[in-house]
């Protein structure tokens, strides 16, 4: 079986507060120093290739649209053990709105070949979209499921656990197949061996540009954005938090239960 | 003119919450330019809904019935709202940012050419101009985006609009709609539904929140927290950290890829207050944090907080609310 996992390199999301800068022309974060990761669902989709791939044999392609240095992204990504990566790195595409990504993502999977499962993060970890999955099913034609934790194979089809708002679901559905992932139990990233990394670092990531996919152009870039950010804010929280004190650990619960009385929430 | 396509759900005649915050968000965005709000109706059979939705602001009920849309199946839902949206033309559909909202709503953008935003806070009509709200980067910035050309399929994040104020008499015009739907649209199929025990109040619904963390260590102390949620009528929730240990279920999950819960009272025992878990609840009135580490960032967003051992502090606490309860 092959299984293409999308992935999208991003500024770490857990850095403190006072380190969260925004570019006021972009409108997006700014870097400045700050480490970068694969983001956070992307790295469960990983996972679950790799696991596939250990179960039935075949092989993991990581796929990433981003700035020349998403290459890092890759790198990481074979040292979690996936056989090989492509970059589309070309700053016009990087303006692009999810459907434009996911057309220039589609044209890099075809290019690849189709494989049996594309998977990606159920949602992004930077601007929290969570339409990839399913805007990448539509691009290449192919059935979808979405938030998805597990992922097994029965009889040559894809039997997936979909999580819904009162527990989850179980669906079946043939190959090829999209399925955008979201964390669980049984597919928390693995750490990769030194050796790993080692090797990864001397892989050829094949880097493509727009002319390399015959993109349509009307589909990419700023221009073809349908909806534009017209300004960012960013909420200020009264952080003011009262921190009950006493003595000992009792005396400060009966202290919270007094107080939120006296505010008459309990 | 912005028309608006709600895709509504009901049991009975009633409309659910989703679809009364829908139709109340449709509402004032139709109202705001001289628009129409036209509710969509899928099912098998017809249902008595109608005269709610009237009632609730739609001018207009669309009414597909089809064996196929016995239950949602996401092929046969994103082919018959492009076939109905193709007929309404309206300017911004909306949809309920749920399981079948955010499964559907990509799709059918990519098939209208459309633009497509999800966990939308706020739609506003500006001029001719729509303005979508949401939150990025976990909750950190508020972003206003406009929409650059029509239609837009919009999720709207639950717990976050007014909900439509009911105006009993009011009527509209009701379209019965034919929708061409064969079989073979369908690609996936549900084989078996589990539904996750639930104790007490909804999550989503309740007025008092009691959530574990990484802090807990365990699936035990979840009792300790249930025995508090229970007391206060309130629900049990949980971090990503302890739902993917496999303590407590998944659809327990507060944050960005569980729920998001706006209650009276948030009390987070354990929990770090990730960017991502802050996403779903930092809408909640009062928020209280219990942690051992003072430089949590869930203290920067709580309102009351104890550092220390939750150990030692909750079951004093539950016996202090017992008495004052």
């Amino acid at each position: 079986m092959h299984t293409i996992v999308c992935i999208k390199q991003i500024i770490d999301p857990e850095i403190p507060a006072d380190q969260f800068k925004l570019d006021p022309n972009s409108m997006r974060q700014l870097r400045g120093g700050l480490s970068l990761v694969i983001s956070a669902y992307d790295q469960n989709a990983l996972e679950v290739a790799l696991q596939l791939r250990e179960k039935g044999g075949g092989k993991v392609t990581a796929l990433c649209l981003g700035e020349s240095g998403a290459v890092g992204a890759i790198k990481s990504a074979l040292g979690m053990g996936v056989d090989e990566g492509f970059l589309v790195s070309d700053q016009p595409l990087l303006e692009s709105d999810p459907c434009g990504v996911a057309h220039v993502l589609a044209k890099a999977i075809q290019k690849i070949g189709v494989p049996d499962l594309v998977l990606t993060g159920g949602v992004s970890g930077d601007t929290g979209d969570k339409v990839m999955g399913p805007l990448l099913a539509e691009a290449l034609g192919l059935p979808c499921v979405t938030f998805v934790s597990k992922v097994e194979v029965k009889d040559g089809k894809a039997l997936v656990r979909r999580i819904v708002e009162d527990g989850y679901e179980l669906v079946e559905a043939a190959f090829p197949l999209v399925a955008s992932i979201i964390s669980d139990d049984s597919n928390v990233p693995r750490y990769s061996k030194l050796k790993d990394i080692m090797a990864a670092a001397k892989k050829q990531v094949p880097t493509w540009k727009a002319a390399d996919l015959g993109l349509e152009e009307a589909r990419v870039g700023a221009g073809a954005a349908r909806l534009q950010v017209r300004d960012v804010s960013v909420p200020q929280r009264e952080s003011k938090c009262e921190i009950l004190d006493g003595e000992t650990p009792e005396e400060r619960a009966e202290r919270l239960a007094l107080r939120l009385r006296e505010l008459k929430v309990i | 003119m912005t028309d608006v396509l709600v895709l509504v759900e009901g049991q009975g005649s009633v409309p659910t919450q989703n679809t009364l915050e829908l139709l109340g968000a449709a509402r004032r965005l139709a109202d705001a330019t001289q628009g129409q709000v036209k509710a969509v109706v899928l099912g098998a059979a017809p249902t008595p809904l109608t005269a709610g939705l009237f009632a609730c602001g739609a001018d207009q009920v669309l009414r597909a019935e089809h064996p196929l849309l016995d239950g949602y199946q996401g092929d046969v839902y994103v082919a018959a709202l492009t076939q109905i949206a193709g007929q309404a033309e309206p300017q911004v559909i909306l949809l309920a940012d749920d399981s079948c909202g955010k499964e559907v709503a990509p799709r059918l953008a990519h098939r209208l050419n459309a633009g497509v935003v999800t966990e939308v806070l706020a739609v506003e009509g500006d001029g001719p101009a729509v303005l979508f709200r949401r939150q990025m980067y976990g909750g950190r910035t508020i972003a206003t985006l406009v929409a650059q050309r029509f239609p837009v399929v919009a999720t709207v994040k639950p717990r976050t609009m007014a909900p439509a104020s009911e105006l009993a008499g009011r009527t509209g015009e009701e379209i019965a709609v034919a929708l061409t739907l064969e079989t073979s649209l369908v690609r996936t199929k549900v084989i078996q539904k589990v539904a996750e025990e639930v104790r007490g109040v909804k999550l989503e619904n309740a007025r008092v929140v009691v959530s574990g963390g990484r802090g807990l260590k365990g699936p035990e102390p979840f009792k300790q927290l249930e025995e508090l949620a229970q007391l206060l009528r309130g629900a049990v929730g949980a971090s990503r950290a302890a739902t993917d240990a496999g303590w407590v279920p998944a659809s327990w999950q507060v944050g960005q890829t569980g729920k998001t819960v706006s209650p009276d009272l948030y009390i987070a025992v354990g929990i770090s207050g990730a960017t991502q878990h802050l996403a779903g609840m930092t809408g909640s009135k009062t928020i209280v944090a219990i942690n051992t580490d003072p430089d949590a960032p869930i203290f920067k967003v709580a309102h009351l907080g104890i550092v220390g051992d939750y150990k030692a502090i909750l079951p004093k606490f539950i016996e202090k609310c017992k008495e004052l309860t």
